[in-house]
């Protein structure tokens, strides 16, 4: 096949595309370029898409032997991902700019140019699998369960996938990094990323605060209590215990986490930890990974967040979304991330959550 | 392979190539006083001397340094310490808007933090500076004006500048003008005394020679303030080790791309032609045709003979690299920031294309080793990937714009 490898810099990427060579494909790499100021040097941890990144990535390719260019996608992700990001904060969500990136620039924008120009597949570092099962592609996680990247895949479609490869979904992190090295690829031992590419000290709610502003209200305790103010509800996620500036410690000692972030009212509410359990969670339309699409109530598990314990749960089908019904409640669950269900290590479905019960 | 970018560098001709290997065999340092250094001492001697006769200059009138950019950043540079320190007065810098980076960027270097101010001549459609525009600027301001750098020939598009006529036109103002006549060696004649200027810079390996080394040609008394300090070589003007391998390679190459320049020029003056006419061909069948960028005018007052700088309406100019390169043949988009990220080119916003336009642009260079058959394969390989350029650009396009002449009008 004619792949093309996205190479970020790092180990993952540049070790998915050596797989994909020795697999015999015909490889391509390109670097994606998404900051709008490549000249941004992040310290300590690693960026998508500063200038060193675009100088790791060129040497990966240089060592793999493998054609290598840079994709100008900084407008569109400027569009799609950060603009989503700052407009879900603004509406008192908690996006994932990852999986909005892989949705809509990875596995749209990348793929949809390089069908177009003749590739059969986009290859990426992510840890998830792709298994075929009687012609048909499942999602699976990845078998590292501290690297596994199924959540962040999940929001892609099947026609996404079908043109998906991910070389590294049955590695393990610790040996992908010896593979590196025994490749003799530069990067084996740089860091890994952790936080969001385009907030460079990751100080998200700085970053936010820069963009969005600041507009004073009022943080509210269960009982209706006035207990502090915020410099503006976008910097609060549900869940949320630091950072909080509380002017008066609850009544009973025990601390107070972020229960609602209601920006068309600019409160803040906050609650003691057992106030957040939630039993139910709806969503917004899910995207199916498993056909045909379930028409009657079915179990599964569910994971609400990054790197977050599956739940055990009953899901329902509403008009538009879902009605996911927890076996046992759980705290934090925030409007805007992904609710995604699985089945065992198979990815059944994902679809945004826009709120809960308790 | 197919290599059609001559104008980033070129083979090595095989006497440039023997030069060097020759020199290379050999110890001397040509400012030490022994007989080793009286050896390496004569080699580059006679080089100069070489270059110098190739070039129309005399020997004492040759700067040897490390390559085109740093002639560039010591003429512009130097010249605009040296001429201020005399006159205080003298602090505008006049460049024209399609100079190569290593002129452009050292005089906004200068304005940004050397006092100076940056004047950026505009260009015509083509990519020329009227004479007239330097001379309403010179006489609005001549006495302020530390130093003109206008450059002989462009590296994207080939526009041949009057250089003779604003050569004449500063020096009426009392202004000296630099060239960097980089690109218009070995394919266009270049006469540094005949054409008046006060200095000019010239690379090895745009005409055959090795990376890495270069020359500054300074006229009679036109003394740049020094960039590098050290060892007192090239008469205090660059300190530094005199490469002498580098520069017999440079002489060689010198001597036999000037003296068969004539027949060089009408071969790839063909290749264009015939080039051309294969685009305009491959364009009568698009919905969009795909523009010649540059002076259409051939001859050595108008056009580099071997540059074709084309525009493809609804494509991106790195696709269409990428596509080209997986086929094996081997152009240019111009520039890249060094993140890699294609940048439209300065030249082509010069001219008054649009930023879409300048991104959908490629440049095929021809040179010494170039063939017919370069053409055709090419011209296949072009006719074999534009529609998935298309496909792809419209993915990320969506509307085109207009842009320069098409071919054939």
């Amino acid at each position: 096949m004619r792949v093309l490898a996205a190479l970020s810099g790092g180990v993952d990427s540049a070790v998915a595309a050596a797989r994909a060579r020795e697999a015999g494909h015909e490889v391509t790499a390109v670097h994606l370029a998404l900051s709008a100021d490549p000249d941004t040097e992040r310290a300590g941890a690693r960026g998508c898409c500063s200038r060193s990144d675009a100088r790791d990535a060129r040497r990966v390719a240089d060592v793999l032997a493998i054609p290598f260019y840079v994709w100008d996608l900084a407008e569109r992700f400027q569009a799609e991902v950060v603009a989503d990001f700052l407009a879900g904060y603004a509406a008192g969500r908690t996006p994932n700019p990852c999986l909005r990136c892989n949705e809509r620039i990875k596995f749209t924008a990348v793929l949809d140019r390089a069908l177009a120009l003749g590739f059969d597949a986009v290859c990426t570092g992510h840890y998830a699998r792709l298994v075929e099962v009687g012609g048909r592609r499942e999602l699976h996680r990845g078998v590292d369960p501290g690297k596994d990247q199924s959540y962040v895949l999940a929001v892609c479609t099947s026609e996404q996938l079908a043109a998906a490869m991910f070389p590294l979904g049955g590695s393990r992190k610790p040996d992908v990094r010896i593979e590196a090295a025994e490749r003799g690829l530069g990067v084996a031992d740089k860091p890994d990323s952790h936080d969001i590419c385009f907030i460079p000290d990751g100080d998200t709610a700085g970053w936010l605060r820069d963009r969005l502003g600041t507009r004073p209200g009022p943080i509210l305790d269960e009982t209706g209590a006035l207990v502090g103010q915020h410099q503006g509800t976008h910097t609060f996620t549900v869940g949320q215990r630091r950072g909080l500036g509380l002017s008066r410690p609850a009544a009973d000692g025990r601390p107070r986490y972020v229960l609602q972030v209601r920006p068309e009212s600019n409160t803040v509410r906050v609650a003691p930890l057992p106030d957040l359990a939630v039993s139910v969670v709806h969503t917004g339309a899910p995207v199916w990974l498993c056909e045909p699409a379930p028409t009657r109530a079915f179990a599964a598990e569910v994971q609400l967040r990054a790197h977050a314990d599956p739940l055990a749960a009953r899901v329902s089908l509403g008009e538009v979304g879902l009605r996911i019904e927890l076996d046992h409640p759980s705290t934090a669950v925030a409007p805007g991330q992904a609710a995604v269900l699985y089945q065992g290590s198979r990815v059944l479905a994902s679809a945004t959550v826009t709120g809960s019960e308790r | 392979m197919t290599y059609l970018d001559h104008a980033a560098t070129t083979p090595m001709l095989p006497e440039a190539r023997a030069a060097m290997a020759a020199q290379q065999a050999e110890v001397g340092n040509p400012s030490s006083l022994h007989a080793s250094g009286r050896r390496a001492r004569k080699v580059v001697e006679e080089s100069r001397e070489h270059i110098a006769r190739a070039l129309g200059a005399r020997p004492g009138q040759v700067v040897f340094t490390a390559g085109g950019t740093e002639a560039d950043n010591l003429a512009v540079k130097g010249l605009y310490w040296a001429r201020r320190g005399a006159d205080p007065r003298r602090r505008r810098v006049v460049v024209s808007s399609v100079e190569h980076h290593a002129v452009l960027d050292s005089a906004r270097w200068l304005a940004e933090g050397q006092g100076a101010d940056l004047e950026l001549l505009p260009v015509d459609r083509l990519g020329r500076v009227a004479p007239s525009t330097l001379r309403d600027l010179l006489s609005e301001c001549g006495d302020e004006v530390a130093l003109v750098s206008v450059m002989w020939a462009n590296n994207e598009i080939g526009t041949v500048q009057p250089i003779a006529e604003l050569a004449d036109i500063a020096h009426a103002h009392g202004v000296v003008l630099h060239t960097d006549a980089v690109q218009a060696l070995g394919s266009l004649p270049v006469d540094f005394a005949g054409s008046g200027v006060d200095a000019m810079s010239v690379s090895a390996h745009k005409i055959g020679g090795p990376v890495g080394v270069g020359a500054l040609l300074l006229g009679r008394g036109i003394e740049p303030t020094p960039v590098h300090h050290g060892g007192g070589q090239e008469r205090d003007v660059r300190s530094g080790t005199l490469d002498v391998a580098g520069i017999a390679g440079f002489a060689a190459a010198c001597e036999v791309s000037v003296t068969t320049r004539a027949q060089r020029a009408a071969h790839l003056a063909q290749l264009r032609e015939r080039f051309v006419a294969g685009v305009g061909q491959l364009s009568a069948g698009l919905p969009q045709r795909i523009s010649v960028n540059g002076d259409p005018q051939p001859g050595p007052t108008h056009r580099l003979p071997g540059i074709v700088h084309l525009s493809f309406p609804g494509c991106e100019g790195d696709t269409l690299l990428m596509l080209l390169d997986a086929a094996g043949v081997e152009c240019s988009t111009g520039s890249a920031c060094s993140a890699g990220v294609p940048e439209p080119s300065h030249v082509l916003l010069a001219t008054g294309a649009d930023r879409r336009t300048a991104l959908s642009s490629l440049r095929f260079s021809f040179g010494h080793t170039s063939t017919a058959s370069d053409v055709d394969t090419t011209l296949a390989a072009l006719g074999a990937v534009l529609d998935r350029a298309r496909r792809a650009g419209a993915l990320s396009l969506g509307a085109t714009a207009r842009g320069p002449a098409p071919v054939g009008e």
